[in-house]
C-alpha cells in the first residue's frame, strides 16, 4: 500500500471508530445515565424509557454496533485491498 | 427422585459431556494448544467467547444485585457489555492482525521491551488468579447448597475437572467444551426465567414480561414493584439511590476493566481470519446479550416474588406479614447455609422485611410496631433460589446448579489457559532468570 493510501485507510478507520463511539456513548452514558430522568417521563409499554435504555436498550444497540463495525471494516479492507482472501 | 440425587445426575452428566468433548477435540500440536490451530468457526468462537466471558458473577450474582439495587444495578449491564464493545472495536482486531499468541508478546514487540513484557505477564497473572478465585468460590457455593458437600470439596472437584480438560485439550479442547458450557448455562438461565415470567405476567419472553402487567391486576410489573418497595421504605426500583456521578463513574470503571480481560482478548486469535474475528465479536455479544437482557427481568421478578412471599397482606396490617412458622422450604434450606437469616426482633412471630436504615421511614415503621428488619437475604442466592421461590419442579433447580457450574468452569478454564500460555511463551525460564538474576546483580552491586 502506498503511504497516501495507508494514511487514507487509517483516517477512514478512525472516522468509523469515532462514529461508533458516539453511538456507544449516547445510548449508554447519554440515555441510560445522564438523561435518564428526562427520558423516564416517556413511557413505552410498561417501561420508563430511561430505565429501559439502562437495562435493555443499550445492550441491543451494542450488538448492532459491533456488527455494523464489522461490516464497515470488511468493506474498508476490500476497498483498500488489505483483505485476507 | 430427590433434589439432591437429581442434581448429582444433571451436574455429573454435564461433567461427563465436557470430558468427552475434551477427549474428542484434544490438541495435537502447539498451535492447537494455544490458539486452537486457528480453525474455529466464528459462530462457535462466539459461543465459546460468551461462555468464557460470562463468569459465575454474571450467572449467579448479577440478577441478585439488580434485584436489590433496581436501576443502580444497570451499571453492571451497561458496564460489562459496553466494555466488551471497547474490546471488540479497539483491541481485538488489532491484536489479531499483529499475529501473536498472547498479549504480553504483543506488548514486548510493540514497545521493544522485555521489561514491559514481564510487567504485562505479572499484571496478567495477578488479574487472572484473582478472577479464578472468584469462579472457584461460585463453584463452591453451588456444591455446598445442592450437593451438600463442603465448599472445599466442591472447589477441588471443580479444579480437577478443569485441570483435566485444559491440560488434555488446550485451547482447542477448551473452546469446544465452552461451546457446550454455553448451551448448558444459557438453557439453565432462560428456562426458569420463562417459567417465572409466565407465572407472573402470562408473557413467556422475560425481556417483554419485565414491562408487562402482573396477571389479573392491570398494573405493570415495574410499577407494582415501585409501589411495594417504596411502601416498605426502600428506594424506588426504577430510580435507584445512587447519584448520577456515581452511576457514571462505576459504569466507566467496569467498562475499562472489561475491555482488558486477557482471556477474552486471546479468543480472537483462534479464528482463521481478521474478518472472522470481527464477526465472532458480534456473535459473542449476541450470545452474551441473551443472558444479559434476561438478567434484569429475572432480578425484577425475583424481587417481586420475594416481597410477595414475605408481605402477603397489606403493609402495616398486624397480619400482613408472613408467619415465621409457615415460611416456605426454600427459606429453611438456605438458612442452613447461613445465606438467609431470620431474626424476630419484635417477637410477633412474623417476618418484617423493610429498609430500617431509611430515617424518613422510621416513624412509619414505629407506628406499625416494627423494630428493625428481620430478614437478610444474601444477594448471591437470588438466581439459585429463584426456581425454589417460584415453586418450579426439581429438575429446573438441578439445571440451574449445572448452569452455574458451567459458567464458573468455562471462565476458570479460559483464565488458566491464558496464564499458562503467557508464562510459557514468555519463555518461562527466561522470565524467571531475568527476574532472579537482575535481583542478584543488584544485590551483589
Amino acid at each position: 500500500m502506498s503511504p497516501e493510501n495507508r494514511a487514507a485507510y487509517w483516517r477512514a478507520n478512525l472516522r468509523l471508530l469515532l462514529a461508533c463511539m458516539l453511538v456507544w456513548f449516547t445510548c449508554s452514558y447519554g440515555f441510560g445515565i445522564l438523561l435518564v430522568d428526562q427520558l423516564n417521563a416517556i413511557r413505552i409499554g410498561g417501561f420508563r424509557l430511561g430505565f429501559w435504555f439502562a437495562q435493555q436498550g443499550s445492550i441491543y444497540i451494542f450488538i448492532l454496533l459491533i456488527f455494523f463495525y464489522a461490516w464497515r471494516m470488511n468493506h474498508l479492507d476490500q476497498k483498500f485491498d488489505v483483505h485476507e482472501d | 427422585m430427590t433434589l439432591q440425587a437429581l442434581t448429582y445426575l444433571v451436574v455429573g452428566g454435564s461433567f461427563v459431556l465436557y470430558i468427552v468433548i475434551a477427549i474428542w477435540s484434544r490438541a495435537h500440536n502447539t498451535g492447537d494448544f494455544y490458539i486452537a490451530g486457528k480453525t474455529v468457526s466464528p459462530l462457535a468462537n462466539g459461543m465459546a467467547t460468551a461462555a468464557d466471558w460470562m463468569s459465575a458473577a454474571s450467572f449467579i450474582s448479577m440478577a441478585g444485585l439488580i434485584a436489590f439495587q433496581g436501576y443502580d444495578g444497570s451499571v453492571y449491564l451497561m458496564g460489562w457489555t459496553g466494555g466488551y464493545v471497547l474490546l471488540a472495536l479497539f483491541l481485538a482486531p488489532y491484536l489479531r492482525k499483529f499475529g501473536k499468541f498472547t498479549v504480553p508478546e504483543f506488548i514486548a514487540e510493540r514497545y521493544y521491551s522485555k521489561t514491559a513484557r514481564i510487567v504485562a505477564v505479572i499484571c496478567l497473572i495477578f488479574v487472572s488468579f484473582t478472577y479464578v478465585a472468584g469462579q472457584m468460590r461460585g463453584v463452591g457455593i453451588v456444591f455446598s447448597r445442592f450437593l451438600e458437600v463442603d465448599v472445599e470439596v466442591g472447589l477441588i472437584v471443580g479444579m480437577a475437572i478443569v485441570f483435566f480438560y485444559a491440560v488434555l485439550g488446550g485451547m482447542k479442547g477448551i473452546t469446544y467444551t465452552q461451546v457446550a458450557q454455553y448451551c448448558v448455562l444459557i438453557f439453565a438461565y432462560t428456562v426458569p426465567a420463562i417459567f417465572i415470567a409466565l407465572q407472573i405476567t402470562g408473557n413467556a419472553i422475560p425481556q417483554l414480561a419485565f414491562g408487562s402487567e402482573v396477571s389479573g391486576s392491570g398494573v405493570g410489573l415495574l410499577d407494582k414493584l415501585d409501589e411495594i418497595v417504596t411502601s416498605l421504605g426502600f428506594s424506588q426500583y426504577t430510580d435507584g439511590s445512587k447519584s448520577t456521578i456515581d452511576v457514571f463513574c462505576i459504569t466507566l470503571a467496569l467498562m475499562v476493566g472489561t475491555a482488558g480481560l486477557p482471556h477474552i482478548i486471546v479468543r480472537f486469535f483462534t479464528v482463521p481470519k481478521v474478518r472472522d474475528a470481527r464477526a465472532s465479536a458480534g456473535y459473542a455479544l449476541f450470545f452474551i446479550a441473551i443472558l444479559y437482557t434476561t438478567a434484569p427481568a429475572v432480578g425484577a421478578m425475583a424481587r417481586y416474588n420475594l416481597l410477595n412471599t414475605v408481605q402477603p397482606g397489606p403493609v402495616g396490617a398486624a397480619d400482613g406479614n408472613l408467619l415465621i412458622d409457615s415460611r416456605p422450604d426454600w427459606m429453611r434450606n438456605w438458612e442452613r447455609t447461613g445465606l438467609v437469616r431470620i431474626d424476630d426482633r419484635n417477637g410477633d412471630g412474623r417476618i418484617q422485611y423493610y429498609e430500617d436504615k431509611n430515617v424518613a421511614f422510621q416513624g412509619t415503621a414505629d407506628s406499625y410496631g416494627w423494630q428493625g428488619n428481620e430478614l437478610t437475604v444474601d444477594r448471591d442466592i437470588m438466581v439459585l433460589a429463584n426456581p425454589e421461590i417460584a415453586g418450579l419442579p426439581n429438575w429446573v433447580i438441578a439445571l440451574v446448579a449445572a448452569g452455574a457450574i458451567a459458567a464458573a468452569l468455562s471462565t476458570a478454564a479460559g483464565l488458566l489457559l491464558v496464564i499458562s500460555a503467557s508464562i510459557r511463551r514468555a519463555g518461562s525460564p527466561r522470565l524467571w532468570h531475568l527476574l532472579l538474576v537482575s535481583r542478584r546483580h543488584r544485590c551483589s552491586r
